[in-house]
């Protein structure tokens, strides 16, 4: 046999002998002779190594990234710097190629590294729990949807406008399932107005709002609290884990649940996944908690020792009852989360934020300083902001590209809801961007949007 | 000498089973690791550069620490791991295979791993390619007409399934509300059936293992949506009835959902399709070769049949008529399942694999993993309960009702004694109808000697003096934890550990 498979063909003759079979053929009787695969999958006969890696090389090689196309783009998805130490640490193999931790005598090391990671999280959220990981910003969005209407017993959940319009859609997909009713409340400039209930409507079970928000505009999460308060409903608050560095905690800020994308800490761009859904609640919510929680105890001697708790919210033992469904989660890259932001440190994540929100301000206002090119509101931002264009904004995306910028996302609003595409253009500059780079981006701009 | 002025843990190696103290215990006021690139940019104040209302008063206090100890507790951290790169990992269902160092390489090439997702279709062409050829890969493999990648786990897949059964039901005007699992399931497809808005009809397995063929009959009517089937299933039995089954769904309109967790078994054998299925999700990170993190991250693309395919989640990566590629949206998509195109990295890690294995290679992988799983169940018969002893696919389900009898040798026990021999522990307990399952998957990359010698092991554990195993694991960096003291007293945080004292 091949590749990957060990045997020797003695050995297949033997092992075979030992069970009373002649050929390997043979294995499949079981198979009904109808359902058999005559001839063999269709797919290419395999390849070595090198010409693999070749092959990988050459579909790589057709992808524009880094230095041939400096990213100005966000919009959920974040190009940081990532610590040597993340990248070497987080690819070992004991972490790479293990399996959930069901035997946590020989799992300490994925359990104590995902207990510390919940602590990094909880403080970042300002919330005392947070779970072992969901699959993104927009699968934990959904957990706490669900959640809400499970605390609340209601159905109906009041989105702001500003929410990621892809995690929109991903709540909307998932609504159709359980039946939950979402109900859009648009922005009124840059921000959510929650202050008119929308109409005809049920009272909510939750509000969710982002913040900063998708057009990069810092919200008022007190203000949501305080009319959350208003419908007896949650509040579920969804934050960058960067801008959290320089802003007050959304725990602190009355967010019942924190949900959040963790790409920035640790994971690279890489075309959207793997990344990682933040999750953190109140001790009132740990019995609907989603997903895998590892919590500390002692093992036969009194050592200290680690192992997934509270196992009965979840899918293998409650079945249709579970709080959730989620049962493989994104433990490894929350290991890189966790190297990460402890390389970072107390101080160096709020530098990191600082750098963000200072090159974002250069940039904003440079770019505003081209004749037509205008904030699509006004507001306070942190690490991206919004432009109205003379020129739609994927024809702009287009010519950048021929400059060697990627300039953005392509951003619009409909009714106080931000779209995914549309004309406007959504800008991002993380601590990787310097003045040199940002002054060409805004050379280049200024004769993109001619 | 005065106490250090943070935490008390220093990068002098801990010996033996002391435990190693947290990140938070290495902390030092003032200590850290980051530097941040020269930028020129102006060095504005935090209050210059966000409205006082929403600062934070204090830094969030995350950890002090130097690169060094920050490496050697991870480092640590690994020493009390283990992992299939260490040895033989035989958890049923689970196939935790040995994965090949080439996709890692694969996955971690800058033009793969540094592209950003939001980035127009000219400039990716070649990750547009890598998704298009995979989704159709995998249709050829399983049977289907078409595949969206997004899922990010097998759960998801098993969500979007069920929702895809939604829009199909409603496009013909009809509300359906059952959905059938067997008894025998793994536990995200009930869960997963009620986040889809089913209700779970379970039906029983009859004395061979199989679906009972009557007890399904008896279930069927135009309330039923669908069916979840694994297959083979999670008693490593090939569902032998799966054509009059598929037939008996059909005819009350219902659809035939393929659970792709034991797809290993059938590599290039036979395909869902054939069998009748309609959606199939697979899981990447069993069959494909993606390494499983410690928990994840997977991924679960699900294909379909062609009176699906305009349904799938998109938008799908497609290949025009002048050989580029682009992306589109089938025209009665169930919309997103995804904030992007999915896990891309572990789809590179896949394709990576399927390249080099290739259609003969794929077979063979098939014929390896049940090659093994045969050959162990005969070593152990005799000694271990074998509740379907009959000609099994790549995996089985030993018990132990007979030696706990004898000797009170429990599931559990085997497996912690297991840990002690140097091998991962099978799965336990699973699947729900076989009392004291220990439930074994030795996949196909472990070669006769390593599988001699984990039968030599199981056999000497079968004939341990009683209470042996309950002592068990005494070698492994902590000892048998007391799960409940975790539930009882729940300390999720470091920070809940200090307030607990």
């Amino acid at each position: 046999m091949g590749d990957f498979v060990p045997h020797t063909e003695a050995e297949i003759a033997q092992m075979l002998a030992d069970i009373g079979l002649e050929s390997l053929d043979q294995l499949f009787e079981v198979v009904p002779e109808a359902l058999r695969l005559a001839g063999g999958l269709a797919v290419a006969p395999g390849m070595p190594e090198a010409d693999v890696l070749a092959e990988m090389g050459r579909l790589a090689s057709k992808n524009k990234v880094g230095s041939d196309l400096i990213c100005f783009a966000g919009g959920g998805a974040y190009d940081h710097d990532i610590a040597s130490a993340t990248t070497r640490l987080a690819f070992r193999s004991e972490f790479v190629t293990a399996y959930t931790p069901y035997q946590p005598e020989v799992a300490q090391g994925v359990l104590q590294a995902l207990f510390e990671y919940q602590t990094l999280v909880s403080r970042l959220a300002g919330l005392p729990i947070a779970n072992a990981s969901l699959y993104d910003g927009a699968s934990a969005a959904v957990e706490a949807v669900n959640l809400a209407a499970a605390a609340t017993r209601r159905q109906t959940i009041w989105v702001s406008g500003g929410l990621h319009p892809h995690w929109r859609s991903v709540l909307q997909t998932f609504a159709v399932g359980t039946g939950h009713h979402l109900v859009d409340v648009p922005l009124r400039g840059a921000l959510t107005d929650w202050s008119a209930p929308p109409e005809g409507g049920e009272e909510p079970a939750a509000l969710l709002v982002a913040s900063p928000n998708y057009l990069g505009a810092i919200e008022d999460v007190r203000a949501a609290r305080a009319a959350a308060d208003r419908h007896g409903a949650l509040l579920l608050a969804a934050i960058d884990p960067v801008s959290a560095g320089l802003l007050r905690s959304a725990g602190e800020d009355g967010a019942d649940v924190v949900v959040g994308e963790g790409q920035p800490f640790g994971t690279p761009l890489s075309f959207g996944g793997p990344y990682l859904g933040l999750f953190a609640c109140g001790m009132d919510q740990v019995r609907r908690l989603p997903g895998r929680l590892v919590g500390q105890t002692l093992d036969t001697e009194g050592r200290r020792a680690y192992v997934t708790t509270l196992r009965a919210r979840e899918q293998d033992i409650r079945r249709e009852k579970a709080s959730s469904n989620v049962c493989t989660n994104q433990t490894l890259i929350a290991v890189a989360c966790m190297i990460q932001m402890s390389w970072l440190g107390t101080a160096g994540l709020r530098e990191l934020a600082l750098r963000c929100a200072r090159g974002t301000r250069y940039a904003r206002e440079a770019v505003t300083a081209i004749p037509g090119v205008e904030l699509l509101a006004t507001a306070p931002t942190m690490r991206e902001f919004a432009v109205s264009l003379p020129v739609p904004a994927p024809t702009v995306v287009g010519r950048m590209a021929e400059e060697g910028f990627l300039a953005g996302v392509p951003v619009g609003i409909e009714g106080g809801i931000v779209q995914d595409g549309g004309d406007a253009l959504l800008i991002a500059v993380t601590e990787k961007r310097t003045k040199e780079e940002i002054d060409s981006f805004v050379s280049a701009l200024e004769k993109a949007v001619r | 000498m005065s106490p250090a002025p943070g935490g008390k843990a220093s990068s002098a190696p801990v010996v033996g089973r002391d435990h190693e103290p947290t990140i938070f215990e290495y902390s030092s006021p003032g200590r850290r690791s980051a530097s941040f690139r020269t930028t020129g940019v102006p060095e504005w104040d935090a209050d210059e550069l966000v409205p006082a209302q929403h600062l934070r008063a204090e830094p969030i206090g995350l950890t002090e620490v130097s690169e060094r100890d920050l490496v050697a507790h991870v480092t640590r951290l690994t020493h009390r791991q283990y992992s299939v790169d260490l040895g033989a990992y035989p958890l049923g269902s689970c196939t935790m295979k040995y994965n090949p160092k080439l996709c890692d390489d694969a996955a971690s090439l800058p033009g793969l791993a540094a592209a950003h997702p939001a980035t127009p279709e000219h400039l990716v062409q070649g990750w547009l390619e890598l998704l298009w050829s995979l989704a159709d890969t995998l249709c050829r493999i399983t049977g289907m007409a078409a595949a969206t990648l997004q899922p990010p786990a097998g759960a998801a897949g098993e969500l979007t399934g069920l929702l895809l059964m939604r829009a199909y039901h409603a496009s013909k005007g009809e509300t359906r509300h059952k959905v059938i699992i067997p008894d025998s399931a793994h536990g995200t497809n009930p869960a997963s059936v009620t986040l889809g808005g089913y209700e779970t009809v379970t039906v029983p397995s009859d004395r061979r293992g199989l679906v009972d063929l009557d007890e399904l009959r008896s279930r069927l009517d135009d309330d039923v949506a669908g069916i979840m089937l694994t297959n083979p299933n999670t008693l490593g039995l090939f569902e032998e009835d799966i054509a009059q089954i598929a037939g008996a769904v059909h005819e009350v309109g219902g659809l035939l959902y393929y659970d792709g967790a034991n797809l290993n078994a059938i590599l290039g054998v036979t395909r869902p399709g054939d069998m009748g299925f309609d959606i199939v999700h697979m899981n990447l990170h069993k069959t494909f070769a993606v390494p499983h993190g410690g928990g994840g991250p997977g991924a679960g693309p699900v294909a379909v049949s062609p009176r699906l395919s305009d349904f799938l989640p998109g938008p799908l990566a497609i290949r025009r008529d002048d050989g580029t590629f682009g992306w589109d949206t089938p025209a009665r998509s169930i919309g997103r399942i995804h904030s992007w195109h999915g896990n891309a990295l572990a789809l590179a890690r896949a394709w990576s694999y399927i390249l080099a294995n290739g259609g003969d290679g794929l077979r063979r992988v098939a014929e390896g993993a049940v090659l093994n799983a045969n050959w162990l169940r005969h070593r152990l018969r005799g000694v271990y309960d074998l509740p379907y002893d009959r000609p099994n696919m790549h995996e089985f389900v030993a018990s132990t009702t007979s030696l706990k009898k004898q000797k009170g040798l429990r599931a559990l026990d085997v497996g912690k004694r297991l840990l002690e021999e140097g091998f991962h522990a099978p799965t336990v307990y699973f699947p729900l109808i076989v009392e004291e399952a220990l439930m074994i998957e030795p996949t196909e990359t472990e070669s006769p000697q390593t599988l001699e010698a984990l039968a030599d092991a199981l056999i000497r554990i079968a004939a341990d003096p009683p209470g042996e195993g309950a002592a068990a694991p005494r070698t492994t960096p902590v000892g048998r934890v007391d799960e409940a003291r975790a539930a009882r007293t729940l300390l999720p945080t470091w920070d809940a550990v200090v307030e607990a004292g």
